[in-house]
């Protein structure tokens, strides 16, 4: 077993994923490539979705990946940083909405 | 940001040898990469061929009013290797009896050879179908001897191709220098105003762009819609076509590389992005790169990397088509950088 959890040469290796079960790697893939093509949202801003949501679910790859994505297409550091703010504010604004449950359940026991 | 060049500060990667040993060495000695003459090879694309030539692409000299940190010619104000009136009169002769389409100016900033406009003048004369000068912009407004460079580009009907790393002026003088953004946009404005660039205008300005990183362009087609896009909106600026190209592990970007300590994960990302479709068109195969001393090279960068084409013909002076046709062109691994993803060349994308 390795010495730490992570390790940037995985990354490279995704691929791999699918020699234990070729059928579902491929279909997974397939429908990654998909999902990143240009439709009603350019291919810009899904690599911005895909960067905020990476700090979201705190991936490393997924942040390495999409980095390196975003400088490729010229997407600057202030664009960057603005979608993980996006992401902040949302994860941050999801902790503090249930403070509503807790105001309801307060204010139902206390008299 | 270095002001100076390599060759300058006495740095060991201005000496080509040196920077030869880095390409072959480490990870492509111990097999971790494939050499580009492996991975060529395994398409059947070894030996590279020159087919029918195209492009003559000039280099008048290293001398430029710019240090920009991944110059691959490592450029500057202190370079003093500048064409003679001689040898540009060889080339006037060769320029004269070519069946290449395209001429190509470049350097340095080639407007800084004193006989610049003289050559210009000569070689339009000859009437080659397109006549490129890769002009900086910032010399435009460098000094006022500079500054009618616009109106004179336009009575020669000179194909103006320019870089332009970004449109944001941080990331452009990151990877040029201080002011270089804000002199670049004045000197569009100029272009355009004199028609360069214009819907429609047979005054082509093309713009080139390289990636500030240790990262491969993507997409020239998005880029060159981005580009434009914030080009128009933020400064009314137009442009017809983006050329997005590659940097290549040399000089002062393989300089940038090493003291960043992403030489090989580089080399990596090129070697994975490998693209056989790219190697049928690499420019090296229609291209000939003559140097500012007169000898003849498959491309700038081996002309940088002193790596002289394969030929008994070796200087212009003894220029012989026929004989330079079908050579076996010099590769190293520097050159999986125009073969990466949708390839790359002085006129961008190949693939």
């Amino acid at each position: 077993m390795q010495k730490t959890y992570y390790d940037p040469a995985d990354l490279k290796k995704f691929g791999k994923i699918s020699d234990w079960n070729e059928e579902l790697g491929k279909k997974f893939f397939d429908y990654y490539g998909k999902v990143f093509e240009e439709g009603a949202l350019s291919e810009r801003e899904k690599s911005l979705i895909a960067l905020a949501v990476a700090h979201t679910i705190q991936c490393p790859y997924c942040i390495d990946a999409y980095t390196g994505d975003g400088l490729q297409r010229g997407i600057t550091k202030e664009e960057m940083m603005e979608a993980l703010h996006v992401a902040a504010a949302i994860r941050g604004g999801a902790s503090l909405v249930h403070g509503v449950q807790m105001m309801n359940k307060v204010n139902k026991l206390e008299m | 940001m270095a002001t100076t060049s390599l060759h300058k500060r006495e740095s060991e990667l201005a000496n080509s040898k040196r920077q030869l040993e880095i390409l072959s060495n480490g990870i492509f000695q111990s097999g971790d990469l494939p050499k580009f003459s492996e991975k060529i090879a395994e398409t059947n694309q070894f030996p590279l061929k020159a087919k029918t030539l195209e492009v003559l692409q000039i280099n008048v000299g290293y001398m430029c009013n710019q240090v920009c940190q991944h110059c691959h010619v490592d450029a500057g104000p202190d370079r003093k290797e500048i064409m003679t009136k001689e040898t540009m009169l060889q080339c006037l002769e060769v320029i004269k009896k070519t069946g290449a389409h395209t001429l190509d100016l470049t350097g340095g900033a080639p407007e800084m050879n004193p006989n610049f406009r003289w050559f210009v003048d000569e070689a339009s004369k000859v009437g080659i179908k397109d006549f490129i000068v890769r002009s900086n912009l910032t010399i435009i407004k460098a000094n006022k001897r500079f500054a009618d460079l616009p109106e004179f580009f336009k009575s020669h009907n000179v194909h103006v191709v320019s870089s332009m790393p970004h449109w944001t002026r941080g990331k452009t003088d990151k990877q040029r220098g201080s002011g270089v953004f804000n002199q670049s946009i004045e000197a569009l404005k100029e272009l355009n105003a004199i028609g360069y660039g214009m819907p429609d205008s047979n005054l082509r300005l093309d713009l080139v762009y390289n990636p500030s990183g240790a990262f491969l362009p993507s997409s020239q087609t998005s880029l060159e819609r981005d580009f434009k896009k914030a080009l128009l909106e933020d400064f009314n600026i137009q442009f017809h076509n983006l050329f997005a190209i590659t940097n290549l592990p040399i000089s002062r970007f393989l300089d940038y590389l090493i003291a960043s300590d992403n030489y090989e994960d580089y080399m990596y990302s090129l070697v994975e992005a490998y693209n056989p479709a790219a190697v049928k068109n690499v420019m090296c195969t229609n291209t000939l790169s003559v140097s500012w001393d007169g000898y003849l090279y498959d491309c700038d960068f081996n002309q940088m990397l002193e790596l002289p084409v394969n030929s008994a013909v070796k200087h212009i002076s003894d220029y012989n088509e026929d004989l330079l046709f079908n050579r076996d062109i010099v590769i190293s691994q520097h050159c999986y950088g125009c073969t990466a993803g949708a390839g790359s060349s002085c006129q961008g994308s190949v693939a």
